[in-house]
């Protein structure tokens, strides 16, 4: 159960070892917190100690996110363990080399199945935990290349497009049932995801994300862009005509 | 009576007086008759009865389980005049128990600063009200209640009848069954009105001296802080003692109707949401410093009616709108008397925060009686409302808790939405006793409700 701050007393990370997912985490990790799950592909990447502090209890699980199959049973046996979930952080994702999708549709295949489907089964598992419960707040990592498709990232921003339509109805389905969805939909993070790639105008961290993503949820705000500007800046970057879209520096 | 099956329930988001963090329960509306069905039917996550909605945090709400509402019966209050004494319906609140006893020149044993609390709540909660230093709160004069239990049956208590039971009721927050009626004793007044001394005090030392000298001649005793005023005026105040004023004090006007007892809403706030800022720490410190200057440098012998004295916000229809969607908190704590250099440091940590806080009230209390969960205990309580949304609140919060409980003080169920279960495992030395008995009556864990998951007072489901 979240306190008057809404600060959570279990926190659920999956896709536990994305860093804008641990750095959501550590914003919403207060002296009221008591169990964190952090599930991911590879237990061994967890870093678990990272998150160590008293009081808390650092759970790592196993979770494949395209197993979807998995993924009720899994949501449900966390609650059986750890009682109620107060938050679920949906961060897991792949971003894939563009190009390299252009030659292997299979490649494209799996990383929409994990990005979208994947993330589809898992939300709406925990979705259904909290429906049950009378509580909780999910946060769902979109990104601003769902946004807008471009020639650089389109299958990743299409499997994120899918993702935000889908988490922005279900939060309108889940009003009145005391469960919030927050999606948060950063720009260009500089990240073990991105690392190697071309910086794209109004960068930012994964720390940034996790105080934005928080604040907004918090405040209990539908969508959180971060940084926040780049509301503004995909207003415009929607009615650009295709032929100077496709020209912009964008990375 | 009106009998028969309670309604089917609907599902409703329910938060505390506070507002903060909702969930959403199935509300079921049952009187005595139907209510063992109901409890009989309850689901894993249990129930829990709601009278009024009024503590500020969680214990009223019960996510994914069932919340109960006790529809009072027709012969809800039935007074006995030769002994002093009342039998009133758990879902009675004491506005409306008052537009009955009063007229009749009786008034209820404690009062909390709100009318629209239930019979039920006041038990549960074990409120308290301005008289504390002298006579207790509520639990310490209620002779007998009857309380339905997990498996649906109905006992009697009282102090002398399952004394265990009954102090785990008083102050259990509904937690060891649905109490559906309680019989207490009234105090006799001859007139509706009080007669009212104020003192306004420029520094919290000083009130607190003057409270600690004056507060036994006087039935009532409170003092408004102003917690943003700083430096040499830290703590400044206005202290007001009161009395249930005599017929011969009276002027022949008010004389002519000595028990009129006319408690009115005055206004009621917009359903709307406050612009973000409202509540800042410009329009509160301009608000406390007009609310200081009006009160006067020391005055004797008011009249003040029942409402204005007791029930000033009653006044103002849901204002706890004020603070906007993310709702705000009570603090409320209390430290033994010899602890005066934690309340001052308390007091001093958050003037120094720059919290936008409206007043904060200061009061002694007596000593405390033998519920196992019950607040009050012989020493100072601080009562601070703060909106919700403020950065680096936990911080001073947490850092408040462990002054308070280093110094053998503890914080009011009835108002915590924040607090850990270390800290009131701390604050109530006898928790594992409360526990044991829960357990005796309600093994599986029938009643349940936020509060009690989030602070583990019964098991989790």
């Amino acid at each position: 159960m979240q306190n008057a701050l809404q600060e959570p007393q279990t926190i659920v990370l999956l896709g536990g070892t994305s860093e804008i997912g641990r750095a959501i985490v550590e914003q919403l990790l207060s002296p009221a917190a008591r169990t964190l799950v952090l599930a991911c592909r590879r237990p061994d990447e967890a870093q678990a100690d990272r998150f160590a502090r008293p009081g808390l209890n650092v759970v790592v699980e196993h979770f494949d996110a395209a197993d979807t199959a998995t993924h009720d049973a899994f949501v449900r046996k966390l609650a059986a363990e750890h009682g109620d979930l107060d938050v679920a952080i949906v961060a897991f994702g792949v971003l894939g080399a563009q190009a390299d999708f252009d030659d292997d549709p299979q490649a494209a295949a799996e990383a929409v199945h994990v990005n979208y489907t994947g993330a589809v089964s898992a939300t709406l598992a925990a979705a259904g935990q909290m429906r049950r419960q009378g509580h909780g707040h999910i946060a769902v990592l979109s990104s601003v290349a769902g946004e807008r498709g471009r020639a650089s990232n389109f299958v990743y921003g299409s499997s994120k497009a899918g993702l935000d339509a889908f988490a922005q109805g279900l939060g309108d389905s889940l009003a009145g049932t005391g469960v919030q969805v927050t999606v948060v939909r950063p720009g260009f993070v500089h990240s073990k995801m991105t690392r190697g790639l071309k910086s794209a105008p109004f960068a930012t961290t994964p720390r940034v994300v996790g105080e934005l993503a928080v604040k907004g949820m918090r405040a209990g705000k539908h969508t959180v862009w971060a940084p926040g500007v780049l509301r503004y800046v995909f207003m415009i970057l929607r009615h650009v005509p295709r032929p100077i879209f496709r020209r912009l520096p964008l990375g | 009576m009106i009998t028969g099956d309670s309604s089917p329930g609907r599902r409703a988001l329910l938060a505390g007086w506070g507002k903060a963090t909702p969930s959403s329960a199935t509300v079921l509306e049952a009187d005595e008759e139907s209510l063992a069905g109901v409890v009989k039917s309850l689901p894993a996550r249990g129930g829990i009865a709601r009278g009024l909605g009024r503590s500020y945090g969680d214990p009223a709400q019960n996510s994914g389980g069932h919340v109960i509402r006790l529809t009072p019966p027709h012969d809800a209050v039935s007074m006995d005049d030769a002994s002093g004494t009342v039998t009133v319906s758990a879902g009675v609140s004491i506005d409306d128990l008052l537009r009955i006893i009063v007229p009749r020149g009786w008034f209820v044993p404690v009062t909390p600063g709100t009318r629209f609390v239930t019979i039920g709540g006041a038990i549960a909660s074990d409120i308290h009200g301005k008289n504390h230093h002298l006579e207790g709160s509520f639990g310490n004069h209620v002779t007998r209640m009857r309380l339905m239990l997990a498996d649906a049956t109905v006992v009697e208590i009282g102090p002398d009848r399952d004394a265990e039971l009954f102090w785990a009721t008083v102050g259990g927050m509904g937690l060891t069954g649905v109490i559906l009626d309680a019989t207490f004793r009234l105090l006799p007044i001859e007139t509706s009105r009080l007669t009212v001394q104020t003192r306004r005090v420029g520094h919290l030392d000083e009130i607190m001296a003057l409270m600690a000298e004056s507060d036994r001649h006087f039935r009532y005793s409170v003092a408004w802080i102003d917690l943003l005023a700083t430096g040499k005026h830290l703590g400044r105040g206005v202290l007001t003692n009161g009395e249930h004023a005599r017929l011969d004090e009276l002027s022949p006007k008010d004389a002519a109707a000595p028990l009129a007892f006319g408690g009115k809403q005055l206004v009621d706030l917009p359903p709307v949401v406050p612009a973000p800022g409202v509540i800042n720490r410009l329009s509160v410190t301009a608000f406390n410093e007009l609310w200081y200057r009006k009160a006067p440098v020391r005055r004797d012998g008011e009249i003040q009616s029942i409402a204005a004295y007791f029930h000033p916000l009653d006044l103002v229809g849901d204002w706890n709108r004020v603070y906007g969607r993310q709702g705000f908190l009570q603090y409320q704590f209390v430290v033994p008397f010899e602890a005066e250099d934690v309340l001052r440091t308390v007091i001093e940590r958050i003037s120094a925060a720059s919290l936008p806080i409206f007043l904060t009230v200061l009061k002694r209390f007596g000593p405390g009686n033998p519920g196992y969960l019950s607040f009050p205990t012989g020493g100072w309580t601080l009562a601070i409302d703060v909106p919700a949304n403020r950065v680096g609140l936990s911080e001073l919060l947490g850092s408040l808790d462990r002054l308070v409980l280093d110094a053998g003080g503890r914080h009011y169920l009835a108002k915590d939405f924040q607090t850990s279960a270390g800290a009131i495992r701390r604050g109530y030395p006898r928790l594992d006793e409360w526990l044991a008995i829960r357990e005796r009556v309600d093994p599986t864990g029938v009643w349940a409700s936020d509060l009690s998951r989030r602070l583990g007072l019964t098991p989790s489901h």
